[in-house]
């Protein structure tokens, strides 16, 4: 039967090979030895360049993200204009914005990134400045009083005071990063949603669907453990504060 | 122990020498309003004093404070710390030489208090071993435990724990002059009067010049070696000892300010030991309720008005009476002490009562 369907449109398995398992012979739903056989040509890659994909994106949007924040935190006139921005930018469909992006840009890396980029601004700014307007006004009083400068007031108490807010930003900015790649593939060829979108082309079998979908939602997992871990390192304080005070 | 090599030795020679500050008619308007904060006022606080600046809202006491350290801008005048205008200084360095309390502390909650305290020596580039030394010393003279608060977070603290970290803070880099706002404001009436006690015992010691900033004229009657009563407009009142204010007040206004109870709040000024009494009298004596010398005239008249009568011995340090008191002995002598005010010279047997008797003989 199989050997019909490939003579009559090419594999319907990927990768099908002579050694591949009876699993893939009678099209169970998920087929680990399918999984093992096409981790290192297939799902590996597309690992790794998912994590460099959303890796660039939300540093690169954290620094411009930061950079707004702090402008709007000293200029309050800064904030409108950049939420407009930002919240328009967030608002354009995924699939649209990476089209429109290919005719000036081009089906590369750079399209990609620059849409990603386009949908942290928002959660991460917002976040930012939350932070930092969250940080009481005596707290920067004594600062003063005691003679910091701006820059040592920023760097020493109210950038470490916004953390928990900045990274609870990080937090959904990484999370919907990593679901967001997974749509890429349209206008370039990398990222998880590479086999995804293969996969959908394979009619019954499933097992690719699975294991490249299942990945994504692995990492967005692991990507927010690890930030709530890193969170709890940096802010041993933030926990304090919910216990009751002795 | 070497980790306390660095720390400077206890007592009053440890302390850098605290500054003579002086206002030199000074005013601040602020931009946009027609009326100035401050319109010319001109005080001098000796070194090493407490003066409370007291005044209702609106006043301008805390302006006034703030223009100290440079945290808001001058208008015109001049302010001297130590012989040498503030407007000749960096404002951040200038502050940095100033301990500074507010009333909501203003701790870095992200900061333990070991490090909280080290704030200034930190800007100061204090080598760490110096710094920890003297946050060890701060702690333990503010009667903080520096092993089991030291790692603590301010969130972990009670707001009275909060307040002595606060003082600390400020007297970290042993600063000639301390800028406090409304310090205990925030504390219950209970630990309020604990922390007054303990800043009065911690300034004994330490002789740093204060300038203190209240709205309740009882605390600036307790802590102020010289109070400044301020009204609207930054117009300085009267600036005076607690004593003469209650005896003497300026003018109508500073009268309804200090209250109408000023006549009791003056008793609880004066020592029994500042008193001219009774010769003991052996039978009275024996009989009588005792009072050390070191309690208030308010707290004798208090004892007087429940003991039906009977005089009062009063004691000194090693329990031998140096004298006996009764209401009618005390009367006479709050009545002299009233006639000599009001009129050129106090009596001289009331003088200890009087707005111009210093304390103690």
């Amino acid at each position: 039967m199989i050997g019909r369907l490939a003579a009559a449109g090419g594999p319907v398995i990927p990768n099908f090979s002579q050694h591949s398992s009876s699993c893939a012979v009678h099209n169970r739903l998920f087929c680990l030895d399918w999984v093992k056989a096409n981790w290192s040509p297939v799902l590996w890659p597309a690992l790794r360049q998912h994590v460099v994909l959303t890796m660039i994106a939300v540093a690169i949007g954290f620094v411009i993200a930061l950079s707004l924040a702090l402008l709007a935190h000293h200029h309050r006139w800064a904030e409108r204009p950049t939420l407009i921005v930002t919240t328009f930018l967030y608002t354009i469909p995924s699939l649209a914005l990476f089209e429109l992006l290919v005719a000036p840009v081009g089906e590369n890396i750079y399209a990609a990134e620059i849409a990603l980029v386009s949908y942290t601004l928002l959660i991460l700014f917002r976040n930012t400045l939350t932070g930092l307007r969250s940080v009481p006004a005596e707290v920067l009083e004594a600062a003063e009083g005691m003679g910091m400068s701006r820059r040592q007031a920023l760097l020493q108490v109210e950038l470490p005071l916004a953390l928990p807010s900045i990274v609870a930003g990080l937090r959904i900015a990484v999370v919907t990063i990593i679901a967001l790649a997974t749509i890429v593939y349209t206008i370039y060829n990398r990222g998880l949603g590479v086999p995804i979108h293969d996969a959908l082309g394979e009619g019954p079998f499933k097992t690719e669907l699975i294991a490249a979908g299942g990945m994504a939602i692995l990492l967005a997992l692991l990507a927010d453990g690890l930030l709530v871990a890193m969170q709890r390192a940096l802010t041993p304080w933030s926990r304090i504060r919910e216990r009751t005070r002795p | 122990m070497t980790r306390y090599d660095t720390a400077q030795p206890e007592g009053q020679s440890a302390y850098a020498e605290a500054a003579e500050l002086e206002l030199r008619h000074v005013s601040k308007l602020y931009p946009g309003q027609r009326e100035p904060a401050i319109a010319d006022l001109s005080l001098t606080v000796g070194a090493g004093e407490v003066c409370v600046l007291v005044g209702p809202s609106g006043s301008g006491k805390t302006t006034a404070m703030r223009l100290i350290n440079r945290m808001v801008p001058l208008s015109g005048g001049e302010i001297l710390l130590g012989g040498r205008s503030v407007l000749d200084r960096e404002p951040r360095e200038l502050r940095r030489e100033i301990g500074y309390v507010i009333q909501q502390i203003g701790l870095f909650p992200h900061q333990t208090v070991t490090e909280n305290v080290a704030t200034v020596p930190r800007l100061l580039g204090w080598p760490k071993e110096r710094t920890r030394a003297r946050v060890r010393e701060l702690l333990t003279l503010t009667g903080l435990d520096a092993d089991e608060m030291g790692p603590r977070y301010p969130a972990q603290l009670s707001g009275g724990q909060r307040q002595r970290v606060g003082v600390a803070r400020a007297l970290a880099a042993d600063p000639p002059l301390m800028l406090m706002d409304e310090p205990f404001g925030a504390i219950d009436p209970i630990n309020r009067a604990n922390l007054q006690d303990e800043f009065l015992a911690l300034q004994a010691k330490v002789r740093k010049t204060v300038v203190f900033v209240t709205h309740d004229i009882d605390e600036a009657i307790k802590m102020g070696d010289r109070i400044a009563i301020l009204r609207e407009g930054g117009v300085l009142a009267q600036y005076a000892t607690p004593k003469e204010i209650l005896a003497r007040p300026a003018d109508e206004f500073v009268a309804q300010f200090v209250g109408a109870d000023r006549g009791i709040k003056r008793l609880s000024l004066t020592t029994l030991g500042e008193l001219e009494l009774l010769a003991p009298d052996g039978r009275a004596v024996d009989g009588a309720r005792r009072l050390s010398e070191r309690a208030s005239v308010k707290d004798a008249l208090s004892v007087l008005l429940t003991a039906h009568g009977e005089p009062l011995a009063v004691v000194d340090a090693e329990g031998s009476v140096t004298g006996l008191l009764t209401l009618s002995h005390l009367e006479r002598l709050i009545t002299e002490e009233a006639d000599g005010a009001a009129g050129e010279e106090p009596a001289a047997s009331a003088s200890a009562l009087a707005a111009t008797g210093e304390s103690g003989p």
